[in-house]
């Protein structure tokens, strides 16, 4: 089975693509592990245009459907491992089997990054989070720590202010990088000490966590509590294209038609180069790379 | 025999809605404990299954962590 085309993930960007292809009745295949991606985890969006206010999952659910409306071919549950060009076709590898098209659009998204701390694996779903929305309410009246002082982690930090009796910020870098106006709401509430230039090195406990260990300059911190909320970004799942040309983050260069440097393969959304990592680039970059694959079909037929 | 369910979440955990929409859709019975509004069930759950993590399923004493759709499928053997 040769597919015209195969859409490698189904968040904003994936999912915009697909419905696209749908409409030009494109021979079109979807892989993806989950709907939605990261927009699923996010709280509230209120810059998405058209609704002033709705959540991650609300929005994944709107997609979805607006998908559903199709007859779209997808394949969940089998994790893509490689996409490589072979002569004049793509071949994508998953744990399960390969597929072959005539053009691949990456909209494979990113992963949240792992602090790399001693105790981090073992103590993960016994005080280590990485969702501070799905977790935070078993952490009511405890300490914990919040690792990363961007938006993300001060979107925990004002999660928690709420639930928690105490919550420590550390952050790597020297100064927080937050919105002033959450940085401010969080020390407005009492409840929050920041720790700037403090590197978690271990997380110890014994059947639960029950303290970390934070490198602060010269010093090192023996810091007791409960929880840790691990707020560090992302990395782009770019491995799977081996071959194709990407930045220092590991992201996947395109140009404006989101064209990689391999023939018949694009990419689109959180995983490439283009700046601003928001929902809705994503839906207009999905977007551009299926019309851009699409083209290029008629250019090899 | 049918299998006791319990789905211990919080109301705001996208992978507890995945997981109760999809036992719904294979029309199974559970009970849902919001363990951010029940602290008792907090620490029931934290207690059985040693984990701190939701969403818990506790299927007949056996306990599976996150929406792990192929445990889950033969665990209630679907």
């Amino acid at each position: 089975m040769m597919y015209d085309l195969i859409i490698i993930g189904a968040g904003p960007a994936g999912i915009t693509a697909g419905v696209y292809a749908a409409r030009k009745r494109m021979n079109f295949l979807m892989i993806s592990r989950d709907i939605g991606g990261q927009a699923f985890w996010s709280g509230d969006i209120e810059n998405y245009i058209g609704y002033q206010f709705i959540t991650g999952p609300e929005l994944v659910e709107k997609f979805k459907e607006h998908l559903q409306n199709f007859d779209v071919e997808l394949k969940e549950e089998e994790p893509v491992t490689n996409i490589q060009r072979k002569d004049s076709i793509i071949v994508v590898k998953t744990e399960k089997q390969e597929y072959q098209a005539k053009s691949v659009i990456v909209a494979s998204g990113r992963n949240p990054r792992k602090l790399g701390a001693a105790g981090e694996e073992e103590y993960r779903n016994k005080g280590v989070t990485y969702c501070a929305t799905c977790d935070g309410p078993l952490f009511a009246n405890k300490d914990v720590a919040v690792i990363g002082g961007g938006n993300s982690g001060f979107d925990a930090v004002l999660q928690m202010v709420k639930i928690a009796n105490k919550i420590h910020v550390i952050e790597i870098a020297p100064q927080i990088k937050a919105d002033p106006i959450m940085l401010e709401k969080a020390l407005k509430s009492g409840k929050v000490e920041i720790h700037t230039s403090s590197k978690v090195e271990t997380i110890y406990g014994d059947r639960f966590v029950n303290g970390i260990k934070v490198k602060k300059q010269s010093e090192v911190l023996d810091i007791k509590l409960q929880g840790v909320f691990v707020e560090i970004g992302s990395l782009p799942v770019s491995s799977i294209v081996p071959d194709a040309r990407k930045n220092s983050f590991d992201e996947i260069i395109v140009d404006c038609k989101c064209r990689t440097n391999i023939k018949g393969i694009f990419a689109a959304g959180d995983v490439t180069d283009v700046p601003a990592k928001q929902i809705i680039v994503a839906c207009g970059e999905g977007c551009k790379a299926l019309l851009g694959a699409f083209e290029y079909l008629s250019t090899i037929k | 025999m049918e299998k006791k369910i319990t789905v211990y979440s919080t109301a705001t955990c996208p992978y507890c809605a995945m997981v109760k929409n999809f036992l719904k859709d294979n029309n199974i019975n559970f009970e849902n404990k919001d363990v951010g509004q029940d602290h008792q069930a907090a620490r029931e759950m934290v207690e059985k299954s040693g984990q701190m993590g939701v969403p818990v399923v506790d299927i007949d004493g056996e306990f599976i962590v996150g929406f792990n759709k192929p445990a889950i499928v033969k665990a209630l053997g679907l």
